[in-house]
């Protein structure tokens, strides 16, 4: 036990070298802050200890080790948001024993959660943040469950302790939980409702429970505060959501959305969020008939927040694609990075941490060779944490394996 | 009753595809839709011929391209201030699965593959295609003109795929591409074996995969020696000279080995795209196409020297173990070797409506790896090439005098988030135009829903 011990410490110290909490400073940038302070041309800002600690002109250069990074006025972003993912908790997700998404027990488990399956050295989690990507919401799969479980915002630097703000709890009210609910949406509100009122009122006979005590646990517990994402595409379904929600007491986000657009007004008045895909714009099925591409434009306008949210885990990278696009059909472009940054931070009450640029906050930041939303754009320079994000992963060496021309050795001896 | 007919007429009839079909069954009867000579000037034109063309002009005429660049005009054309906006050939999808996977994704629209036997090359995914898929008014305003719809890839040989015109009939015959020859869809790696060898049938191991298409080639081997002597023993003039059974499987297969039929082969680790090269060597027949292809920059330049095109994402990748070594440079570093033929495909709805995009992704990356890439050469992997791996280059695919006027007129750099297509031509006829909702389709499916709340 004790060598291993000195074995990890030993690893740890070397991989520490090369994420530690730097001290950086970025010169002459176009900082979007995404705080009252807005978008501040040929600006520094100075990071050490983790934060951020100086955003300013021409700032004094401190004494020691400090990292230089000229920006030369490209856009500096606070750290992207990768959306609803299964980072961490999905390696290969046709390979069953590397994914740990979703139960498929069928019975309602509101206390699954998938927070103690994360791994913070999966692949995808370097591959992401290379990408600018400084956070997620950890999501359980929603697909065999009306309640998919529990998830929580994760930030992307590799830590084992990385996880942020408090659980979010995910249900199913979609068609395709049509045949876990006897093969009625009208059966899967039913059920909703036994289970809130099991909450409170926890019934005599386990044979007719819909809940463990563990489950009405997590029930009450999210009665009481805690965000409650509510994956729903029709805009009927929508409004039952929201009167759902306000008869329980619950803290909503709608996830999904596909005709939100359609009652922007009633969930601009109730206050809700939604995590939206803005490249939907297909009848996928007969929930989403009105699915079109300025859904994003047309929600923001009436005044609900949105976060972009593609759905995607391996590629999950893909979102600033998706914010881009959303601009293309009418969305600000400030609110396009809005989508992946602040909004998601504030929605899920993270926004200490992540999601904007302020001094003795977190340092969360990227740096992009161009627009953060245009699709031949790239980070280049990435910080988590306060910490400089090395800019590898294993598709840059599978990569620099594969792009010299003709080596005399097998591939195999290429280590880049 | 064709069949018999047919078989009278056989001996008139020698040069037919082997098996006695005919030259063109379910033949296409798209027309082009009625045009107007239009020239479009002050553009920039990227011509999917590795040039691009600043402040150039561009005429569309009789549904063909007449000229590009500079030529005479006409007096009286209708013409198209383009300054400060970009033109293209008409986007192609060498994998699509629009119509046999319609939207509504509703199970009664699930028509893309034959999962009851591995081997199912006697299937056409044409007789699945249902035209009223609102995806297809989706990808047109993506700018995709002319697109390849394939079967999935549960079995190993999927069946027939065809190619279409972008355009709304109502029958799949009214969008058949004139002239382009068929696919055949087939598959690699976990897809085949995973779903029959939880049948407990073969395949379920990669090496079965290979001995299950080995065998079909045999048979159809033999099916063109039988039909060959067949038509020896007519030319002999043998009275009792019998014709072998019509086998529809077999009859694919032939096609294959006689270089009719373009095989497009779903196959995503390098070492299975060898092996495969190989057993096209072993039985005398080309692969056109891999599809998907995540590894395939492991052997780029087997593919060029082979002559064989990748069709491939721009980052997809790792939702399957085959699919674990994907990276961004992927198309980039396929593209690299002299004689590549590298294509941008979408294998979905959504992405089918921005081939640009995933180009561009494509090519930002393979520039950040330093193989310093054009727009005007990128855009050959959604136009020219793609034409190529269907067979439908000499028509399509690029902007030189003579071709199909398949054009998109897009609002900026089509290498870019923000870009869009305004305007659609196919074979001259303006199929799309975002500022004039008459020349905006809409499907069958989609006409009249989402009336019952009054606004």
């Amino acid at each position: 036990m004790k060598m291993l011990n000195t074995f990890l410490f030993g690893c740890l110290a070397s991989l520490s070298v090369a994420a530690q909490a730097d001290a950086i400073m970025i010169r002459g940038a176009t900082v979007h802050t995404m705080s009252g302070d807005g978008v501040l041309e040929n600006t520094d800002v100075f990071i050490a200890e983790g934060k951020v600690q100086r955003i300013g002109k021409d700032l004094p250069l401190a004494k020691g080790d400090v990292r230089v990074f000229d920006a030369g006025g490209k856009p500096l972003t606070p750290g992207l948001f990768a959306g609803v993912t299964a980072i961490g908790i999905a390696e290969v997700p046709a390979v069953e024993e590397s994914t740990d998404t979703g139960h498929a027990l069928q019975a309602m488990h509101p206390e699954f959660n998938v927070v103690p399956a994360y791994n913070p050295n999966s692949s995808l989690v370097p591959v992401t943040r290379i990408e600018g990507f400084s956070f997620t919401l950890l999501g359980p799969d929603t697909v065999g469950s009306i309640f998919g479980g529990q998830g929580q915002m994760v930030r992307l630097d590799g830590a084992y302790e990385s996880f942020l703000g408090s659980p979010v709890l995910f249900i199913n009210v979609g068609p395709d939980t049509n045949k876990l609910s006897g093969g009625s949406r009208a059966a899967r509100w039913m059920l909703l409702q036994q289970a809130m009122q099991e909450a409170d009122n926890p019934p005599v006979s386990t044979e007719t429970a819909l809940l463990t005590r563990a489950g009405r646990g997590t029930l009450s517990a999210f009665v009481a505060g805690g965000k409650v994402v509510f994956n729903v595409d029709r805009a009927s379904d929508i409004l039952e959501t929201i009167r759902f929600a306000e008869k329980y007491g619950l803290d909503l986000v709608i996830a999904g959305g596909a005709e939100a657009w359609m009652v922007a007004r009633e969930l601009a008045a109730a206050k809700v969020p939604v995590l939206l895909n803005p490249l939907a714009n297909l009848p996928a099925n007969f929930d989403s008939l009105g699915a079109r591409l300025n859904n994003a434009a047309m929600l923001e306008a009436a005044g609900v927040v949105i976060a972009i949210s593609s759905g995607e885990t391996h590629n999950a990278r893909k979102q600033r694609q998706l914010a881009g696009n959303a601009v293309s059909y009418g969305l600000p472009h400030a609110e396009g990075i809005a989508a992946l940054t602040i909004n998601p931070a504030n929605i899920f009450g993270v926004a200490d941490q992540q999601g904007s640029i302020q001094a003795d906050r977190p340092a969360n930041l990227v740096l992009w060779s161009g627009d953060p939303l245009e699709v031949t754009s790239a980070a280049e320079v990435v910080v988590i944490d306060g910490k400089l994000i090395p800019m590898e992963s294993r598709q840059t060496k599978l990569r620099d394996r594969y792009l010299p021309e003709n080596p005399a050795m097998p591939r195999a001896y290429i280590k880049p | 009753m064709r069949y018999k007919t047919l078989l009278a007429l056989l001996p008139a009839l020698l040069t037919l595809p082997v098996g006695g079909a005919r030259a063109e069954d379910y033949p296409s009867t798209y027309a082009p839709l009625s045009s107007e000579p239009t020239l479009i000037t002050h553009a920039t034109i990227l011509t999917g011929t590795g040039e691009r063309l600043d402040d150039a002009s561009l005429l569309l005429s009789g549904g063909k391209v007449v000229f590009v660049g500079k030529g005479e005009v006409p007096a009286g054309v209708k013409t198209v201030d383009a300054k400060g906006r970009w033109v293209t050939p008409g986007l192609i999808d060498v994998h699509s699965h629009l119509g046999v996977y319609a939207s509504p994704g509703v199970t009664a629209h699930s028509d893309g593959n034959e999962m009851t036997s591995p081997t199912t090359p006697n299937v056409w995914a044409e007789h699945s295609v249902w035209p009223q898929d609102p995806g297809f008014s989706r990808a047109l305003a993506g700018g995709v003109t002319t697109l390849q719809v394939l079967p999935g890839s549960g079995n190993l040989i999927g069946g027939r795929g065809v190619t279409l015109k972008n355009v709304y009939s109502n029958s799949y015959q009214g969008m058949k591409f004139p002239g382009a020859p068929h696919g055949l869809k087939m598959a690699c790696g976990e897809n085949p074996k995973r779903v029959y060898g939880e049948r407990k049938q073969m395949p379920s191991t990669r090496m079965g995969n290979m001995a299950s298409y080995r065998a079909q080639w045999l048979e159809a081997r033999q099916y063109i020696d039988d039909w060959a002597e067949y038509e020896q023993q007519l030319k002999a003039k043998k009275d009792d000279a019998k014709p072998p059974k019509r086998d529809l499987r077999l009859e694919t297969l032939a096609g294959v080995l006689k270089g009719e039929i373009i095989v497009h082969m779903h196959c995503y680790r390098a070492d299975e795209m060898m092996t495969i090269l190989d057993m096209a060597d072993e039985f005398d027949y080309k692969v056109g196409t891999f599809h998907h292809g995540v590894e395939a920059y492991k052997i780029a330049d087997t593919l060029a020297e082979k002559g064989v095109c990748g069709a491939l994402w721009a980052d997809w990748w790792g939702f399957k173990m085959e699919a674990y070594d994907g990276i961004q440079e992927n198309i980039a570093i396929v593209d690299r070797p002299k004689g590549a033929c590298a294509i941008v495909h979408s294998d979905d709805a959504e992405g089918i409506q921005r081939l640009n995009q995933e180009a561009a992704k494509a090519m930002g990356s393979g520039n950040r790896a330093g193989l310093a890439i054009s727009p005007e050469h990128a855009i050959a992997w959604i136009t020219s090439n793609a034409a190529k791996s269907l067979g439908v280059d000499s028509y399509t695919g690029s902007l030189e005098a003579g071709k199909m006027a398949d054009v998109v007129l897009w609002n900026g750099n089509p290498f870019s988030v923000y870009a869009k297509a305004e305007q659609v031509y196919i074979d001259g006829a303006l199929v799309y135009d975002r500022e004039n909702p008459d020349r905006q389709p809409v499907s069958d499916f989609e006409l009249g829903q989402l009336q019952g709340v009054l606004q």
